[in-house]
């Protein structure tokens, strides 16, 4: 099955920019080690995988009535912390769980993605 | 005219109901387990049923009533599986993890205790709604009805059944896999599964519905996954909890009824008690630690079972020390049928009208329910308070749909006293 894995929240890694330079690095060992994890592990594979600018720099697209506005900032509050996605192949949702918890301990959703095949 | 056609129906019947209560769950786990369609599975299984139902009573009972249904459930999936392949249809599968190991043994299914226990686990997944874990796991497993999971539960059929198939449908999209029984992060999930057999120890000691009143098999079922469960888990407190709860209230089964009739706990036949159960039972609690949560709520239920069974007759139990045992048990759970059992504890501790102040207010969540109004009608009655009690007799009939407890309601409606009606 193919994941889609939402970095939604900071949870407890806190604000990227309040983080000093040793603990950022920390976190970047942690999707260092993850990326490792999902190799090893039969039957995963990482599809995609990037980091997300802050919301600062989000742009917001709105149709109504066929007409759509553009605004500066991120879709919804709810949205602001978005910092990255994966899309990944696995074989179950435990498999997707336990790996995740690898990663710097971010709030993540995790999305079966619809299959098309 | 009593025929041999008509004695052949009627043990059809039977045998047909006895399997639906012994095999559902280790027939459904199977089909589960070999066909990984969960969606296709249950409604298989309650059609070979449907089958099992119309045709022995004309043609006979198979020798082996299991196999002959796991065969005939077998072949309606093989049926659908060729529809949607004519349709170019490809069903998601459920999922299953790496250490799951495809039970082979279809024809020795009386030892498939593993099979229904990765099947109530699958149900207790955490990423399936809380609400929605034991429900789907006694509909599944112990293949009770849901309208009597959604009485268990105090919601209406319709949420309940909605429920039940949102967290289906969530199992197979989400790739929630069957796995191994036991497994360090299985026990998160331990505490439903405890719930889930104590529910299906519930249903069977207190069948909401049927001539029965008491499925005795279905509590006995209970039993056995409570204590496979506990030979795999021997240092999880609820799973000891559990089975010492489970020990000691299914000791008293055979006490319980009597040419059909319930029998009250005070006048029950403690000759009739299994004292070796009530023993293990007993030992397995005093054991475990004051806690909380789940584990603490099984604890002090056990700690009731104990009061009641320790003494040797009914008129010295401490009902002091029950009352103040509920009082935590409802203190944890907020539960209103635990302030409905203090309530009777109270009644004995104290006074009738001490007991019937408690069911105050309990009107609001148990309205519905005969027990409240059988509970206030005993109570009353005592209280010499013989109006209320006749309009609570009356009212715990309408409701009450267990044959057996209705026609003890009804003797105790006859009974009442009525001088000033």
């Amino acid at each position: 099955m193919k994941y889609f894995v939402l970095l939604a929240g900071n949870g407890d890694v806190g604000a990227w920019e309040q983080l000093t330079p040793e603990e950022q690095e920390l976190i970047f060992a942690k999707f260092g080690a993850f990326d490792d994890a999902c190799e090893q592990k039969p039957g995963v594979e990482t599809l995609a995988g990037e980091a997300l600018q802050d919301d600062s720099t989000a742009t917001t697209l709105r149709t109504r009535g066929g007409e759509m506005t553009i605004t500066d900032g991120p879709f919804a509050e709810a949205t602001e912390q978005i910092g990255g996605f994966y899309v990944i192949e696995a074989p179950d949702l435990d498999t997707i769980t336990d790996l995740c918890r690898v990663l710097p301990p971010y709030d993540i959703e995790i999305r079966p993605v619809v299959d098309m095949g | 005219m009593t025929s041999k056609s008509d004695q052949l129906s009627t043990w059809a019947d039977q045998v047909v109901a006895e399997t639906y209560r012994s095999d559902w769950g280790r027939l459904l786990s199977l089909l589960v387990a070999r066909t990984r369609r969960l969606d296709l599975a249950e409604d298989a299984l309650s059609e070979a049923f449907a089958r099992a139902s119309a045709r022995w009573p004309s043609v006979g009972v198979p020798a082996n009533p299991a196999a002959w249904l796991f065969t005939a459930a077998s072949r309606v999936i093989i049926g659908q599986l060729r529809s949607e392949a004519i349709h170019g249809r490809k069903a998601q599968l459920l999922a299953v993890r790496d250490d799951w190991v495809q039970p082979t043994r279809v024809g020795d299914i009386g030892d498939l205790d593993d099979e229904r226990l990765a099947l109530i686990l699958l149900c207790c997944h955490p990423a399936l709604h809380p609400g929605a874990r034991s429900p789907l796991a006694l509909r599944l497993v112990i293949g009770t009805s849901t309208d009597e999971i959604a009485r268990l539960f105090l919601v209406s059929r319709s949420t309940m059944a909605a429920r039940i198939t949102r967290a289906k449908k969530k199992i197979i999209a989400a790739g929630i896999p069957l796995s191994a029984p036991v497994d360090a992060e299985l026990r998160v999930r331990l505490d439903d599964v405890c719930r889930t057999i104590y529910l299906a120890f519930t249903a069977g000691y207190a069948p909401a519905t049927g001539p029965d009143l008491l499925r005795t098999d279905l509590a006995g079922e209970a039993v056995e996954l409570a204590t496979v469960l506990f030979g795999l888990v021997r240092d999880a407190h609820q799973v000891q909890a559990l089975r010492g709860l489970l020990l000691l209230q299914h000791a008293r089964r055979d006490a319980r009824t009597a040419e059909g009739r319930l029998v009250r706990l005070a006048e029950q036949d403690r000759s009739l008690w299994h004292q070796d159960e009530l023993r293990a039972g007993t030992e397995l609690i005093v054991e475990l630690p004051v806690s909380v949560g789940y584990v603490e709520e099984l604890r002090l239920q056990a700690l009731i079972a104990i009061e009641h069974t320790r003494v040797s007759t009914a008129s010295a139990t401490d009902w002091s020390a029950i009352a103040a045992l509920y009082a935590g048990l409802e203190t944890l759970t907020g539960s209103p049928i635990v302030r409905l059992n203090r309530a009777v504890a109270v009644g004995e501790a104290e006074s009738p009208n001490a007991g019937l102040a408690i069911t105050d207010g309990l009107d609001e969540t148990l309205s519905k329910n005969h027990r409240l109004h059988a509970v206030r009608a005993d109570l009353a009655r005592r209280a010499g308070r013989f109006v209320l009690a006749h309009d609570s007799y009356v009212r715990a009939m309408e409701l009450c749909a267990n044959d057996v407890e209705y026609e003890y309601l009804a003797r105790q409606l006859d009974g009442l006293d009525t001088p000033n009606l």
